[in-house]
């Protein structure tokens, strides 16, 4: 297909467009004085510019796929997948950065920096060129970094914001390098031609194993593989809670998105719903080994923890093994589990880190001891807990919740694909993960409060927790709609 | 009322009482319990009608309810419908709801919760009697856990939290066998679908199917995931931890519906979807039965502790179960459900009666108690009528269907059976000694002022031991409902039989 020049393409890149002028909006409206008191006005022209973006991505979703910008960026029903799900995911972490006493003196930049990430989600998700998947991997990266440090005066977030800048240089510098050999051997920058090379010459295996590695590092980094995964934990602490929450989702699902992209695009040929590897590189084996080994050291690492947001963290890694384990599948199924996943997850997890900022803003912990007996604290307390229960039994993939689902589809894309022995270590690990779920379930139903505080405060975030838990619900039961979206969007331009 | 929807009615009217319960005040907690009830009653009163309506010569699914499509992109439907395996689960699963409902009046912890969960816990029972898709009954499946840990992690004994995750954590491991093989069975089925009916009526050949060795891994998912249920020798443990930790309701529900659930799906899913395996195996199932029956009776022989007696007495009596159905004999697989139901009526009146004694002492410790015969004379009888049906006295339904057992179960396996057979010397020995120590002998001081059964109490046994004595004197009404469709599967059965033969070294 031919590329679209420049003034082509802006018709396909609107949503990122009008993110962009937002972003600049923000930063022009900080300036005169007379706008400093009013603290909502920044969160305000986010949400408004998120809201445009996610309409004007729904009205081009039909628009044929495209390369564009000289073949840089495509577009193509999976980005507009992503498209959607970042700006919500960002839409969201607006709602839970203003209930959150954690962020209450943010200033106009943590909104614009929301906004730029946003760009860069798309940007990634969409790239179809080694140096594109760099920039956008660079533009999430550096503006996360800031994000996580946002908490002034306070330590532990300096110290999360360094540990990730360190890391992500180091990602990023290897990963690079990896692309460098990619290119070295194949000669292209672009997947799709870098595949046709492949199809002809059966290349330098070891050069390009080494390459790809190296590469994994970048992409493992995003979605916190092991063994990339050692700053999850620290950042996931130490950032404001509701950064927390964005990460864990947002770039998580960039990062998924671009390894399915490359891999799909660049390493396998498509042939009747299965993208079959191209010899010598038996891709799927290395990534189904990467899988194994993230959910696996998650999962252990989770039952020992004590904080609400390391235990997160390491479920984090564990459900990216889940998806990582439906990337390795190599057909459509493996993409649209990735993508029914993604959308399971956004609900599940940002539900379970509201009620990490909610008990926060109540009770001033994040020590999962002092979740003992939330249900019998009066106010909201059987309210929230049970919503945690849901998020937690979800997480778990318990019907009748949507991570359930989630789950059904990837153990679907996995069978499919004859990788049994991922299967059994899948729900091996699905046992697992039950132990440390009911744990905080146990805390909050069997034993009893430690004093009688009680939750009565910040009915917003209480309305949002209530809706993410009967979404959880409906949508494990009647899941259709889900179903049909990820249908939709598992529709690549190859 | 032709096309009245009376499965779905049944399976869902209980969350109609889950929806009431939160909107009433904490503080009225008698208006809490008879919601409750009441909200059990429309399945109960259904479960009438089925018991006349229900077409006995058929060995069809009846009252069949759809297929609608549920998500249709992945061919998963509602489907549901009942045949002559499941009408009388259907059945006990209503009539033993109800009870439990009434033997819970005297819950006074966190009421509304826990009436709450134990609606949910019904309509998740009766939901994976009835369904007849595959995908379905795995959600009605797992949504029976989560009530399930919660009744027994709150309102349980002193060790309720470990035997609650461990009840959760075992189940699981099943349940996540049985989505693999759903899975692999939804793909590589004709026009992969999750509709049992389908499943069981296509030779299952397609794609890795057509070799043995994953048809029996498939067959081995399913069969542990049902195992660890009933529960089979060596997946039991977690039964005595959760029986015993338990509320006296929830143990009733336990053993008297959870259980069957296990020895239902192996009815269900192994011996229909995969005849030839099911033959090759048989002989496991059948060696599982008898260590079942075997080992459980000498383990409650040695119990001091009232209540995992007869845990353990329910070990043993689902290895009747696994015995007739791997006998391959119309005899043996009928006594099987037979005694899948029977089991259900008289441990619940076990249980029940622990229930009561527990609710006045406070203590189960079976060397503690003794010459209760003269404080409590009625509950003796009560307790009589339950333990000489569990103990096989002819007259009672617990002798039927081990009799018909042991009759199927000697035509194949004879050395087996001999074995088993040694059982009800076993089981006499354990119950008896259990009825003197309790009731005979002197008397404990510390219970001479005990009350004797009162009205709720006696309402809760009085119809099981109503349905323990018809149905020991004229078990034909439950045989004949279960019969026709029964045969049908020890018949899908028959054409792999050549092997049976092969294997017959005991």
């Amino acid at each position: 297909m031919q590329p679209l020049d420049n003034i082509a393409s802006l018709w396909y890149f609107l949503p990122e467009s009008v993110l962009a002028l937002t972003f600049v909006l923000i930063f022009l409206l900080d300036l005169p004085k007379r706008f400093e008191r009013k603290r909502y006005l920044s969160p305000l022209i986010a949400a408004i510019g998120l809201v445009l973006a996610i309409l004007l991505t729904i009205y081009g979703w039909n628009f044929p796929k495209a390369r564009v910008f000289f073949g840089m960026i495509t577009v193509d029903p999976f980005t507009n997948f992503f498209r959607l799900f970042c700006a919500a995911t960002s839409l969201f972490t607006i709602y839970l950065s203003l209930r959150s006493n954690d962020l209450k003196n943010t200033t106009a930049e943590y909104w614009g920096m929301l906004v730029g990430v946003t760009i860069g989600m798309g940007v990634l998700a969409a790239s179809s060129n080694l140096l594109m998947i760099y920039l956008g991997l660079e533009l999430v990266s550096i503006l996360s970094f800031v994000m996580v440090g946002y908490l002034p005066g306070s330590r532990r977030s300096a110290e999360a914001a360094l540990k990730y800048v360190l890391y992500g240089a180091t990602a990023s510098g290897i990963m690079i390098y990896g692309l460098s050999f990619i290119f070295g051997v194949t000669g292209s920058l672009d997947p799709i031609q870098i595949r046709l090379f492949l199809q002809e010459n059966p290349a330098e295996r070891a050069t390009l194993f080494v390459g790809l590695l190296m590469a994994f590092a970048g992409f493992g980094y995003k979605v916190s593989a092991v063994p990339f995964h050692m700053w999850t934990p620290d950042v996931y602490q130490g950032a404001p809670t509701p950064v927390t929450a964005f990460l864990s989702v947002g770039p998580k699902a960039a990062g998924f998105a671009i390894i399915l992209r490359f891999v799909y695009t660049a390493l396998t040929q498509y042939q009747d719903g299965f993208f079959i590897p191209l010899k010598y590189i038996d891709i799927s084996t290395l990534i189904g080994v990467f899988a194994v080994a993230t959910m696996t050291l998650g999962n252990l690492v989770a039952i020992q923890q004590t904080n609400i947001k390391r235990f997160l963290a390491y479920s984090s890694i564990a459900h990216a093994g889940y998806m990582l384990m439906a990337a390795a599948s190599l057909n459509t199924e493996g993409i649209r589990g990735v993508l029914f996943y993604l959308l399971t997850y956004f609900i599940m997890n940002l539900g379970a880190f509201g009620v990490a900022i909610y008990v926060f803003n109540e009770l001033n912990t994040e020590n999962i001891e002092d979740y003992k007996g939330l249900s019998k604290r009066s106010g909201k307390g059987m309210l929230i807990a049970v919503a945690m229960a849901l998020f937690l039994f979800s997480l778990t993939g318990i019907p009748p919740t949507v991570g359930f689902v989630g789950k059904f589809y990837i153990f679907t894309a996995v069978i499919k694909a004859k990788l049994y022995w991922l299967a059994l270590f899948g729900v091996a690990n699905s046992v697992i993960s039950l132990y440390y779920y009911v744990r905080i379930v146990k805390y909050m139903f069997f034993d009893d409060p430690a004093d009688d505080r009680t939750l009565v405060q910040n009915v917003g975030l209480v309305r949002m927790l209530t809706g993410f838990a009967i979404a959880t619900i409906v949508f494990g039961i009647f899941w259709k709609s889900l179903a049909v979206l990820t249908l939709s969007s598992a529709n690549l331009l190859l | 009322m032709q096309n009245f929807p009376i499965l779905t009615a049944m399976t869902f009217s209980p969350l109609l009482g889950l929806l009431v319960i939160p909107f009433i005040p904490k503080a009225k907690e008698t208006l809490v319990k008879w919601v409750a009830l009441v909200a059990t009653l429309p399945a109960l009163g259904l479960a009438v009608k089925l018991f006349f309506d229900f077409d006995r010569a058929s060995g069809v699914i009846q009252l069949a309810e759809g297929p609608i499509d549920w998500i249709k992109p992945f061919h998963i439907q509602y489907y549901m419908g009942i045949d002559g395996l499941s009408v009388t689960m259907v059945i006990l699963t209503a009539l033993i709801s109800t009870i439990c409902i009434i033997a819970s009046f005297n819950i006074t912890k966190q009421v509304k919760g826990y009436f709450a969960l134990f609606l949910l816990l019904e309509t998740g029972m009766m939901g994976t009697f009835v369904a007849l898709d595959f995908f379905l009954f795995f959600v009605f499946w797992e949504i029976m856990l989560l009530p399930m840990y919660f009744l027994i992690g709150i309102w349980g004994g002193p060790r309720r939290e470990y035997a609650a995750i461990k009840f959760f954590l075992y189940t699981l491991v099943g349940s996540v066998l049985m989505l693999l093989v759903m899975v692999a069975l939804y793909l590589y089925s004709d026009g992969n679908t999750f509709n049992i009916i389908a499943l069981r009526d296509q030779v299952l050949h397609l794609g890795p199917l057509k070799s043995n060795s994953f048809r029996v891994a498939c067959w081995a998912g399913l069969f542990i995931a049902f195992a660890i249920k009933v529960p089979v020798f060596p997946f039991h443990t977690w039964l005595p931890d959760a029986h015993v930790e338990a509320p006296t309701a929830i143990s009733v529900i336990l053993a008297g519906i959870l259980l069957k659930l296990g020895t239902y799906g192996m009815l269900r899913f192994n011996f229909p979807l995969f005849p030839d395996i099911t033959v090759q195996l048989v002989k496991w199932i059948a060696v599982l039965g008898v260590i079942n029956i075997i080992y459980g009776a000498l383990c409650a022989m040695a119990q001091k502790d009232f209540k995992k007696l007869i845990a353990y007495s329910s070990v043993s009596h689902m290895g009747f179960c696994l015995l007739g159905m791997a006998s391959f004999t119309s005899e043996g697989i009928n006594g099987a459900v037979l005694q899948m139901f029977n089991h259900g009526t008289i441990t619940a009146q076990l249980f029940l009666i622990v229930g009561i004694i527990y609710d006045r002492a406070h203590h189960r410790d079976l060397n503690g108690f003794g010459g209760l015969a003269t404080t409590m004379p009625r509950y003796a009888v009560w307790t009589a009528i339950a333990f000489f049906a569990a103990l096989g006295l002819p007259g009672l339904s617990g002798f039927i269907s081990e009799a018909l057992v042991f009759l199927g179960a000697y035509k194949n396996w004879p050395g087996l059976t001999a074995i088993a057979v040694t059982s009800v010397v076993l089981t006499a020995a354990y119950m008896l000694w259990t009825m003197q120590r309790v009731f005979l002998g002197p008397v404990n001081e510390k219970h001479k002022g005990f009350p004797d059964i009162n009205k709720r109490e006696v309402l809760c046994l009085l119809p099981l031991a109503l349905i323990v004595l018809i149905l020991g004197v004229y078990p034909k009404p439950a045989i004949d409902m279960m019969q026709v469709t029964l045969n049908g599967i020890n018949q899908m059965l028959l054409p792999y039989g050549g092997k049976v033969a092969s294997i017959l070294g005991f």
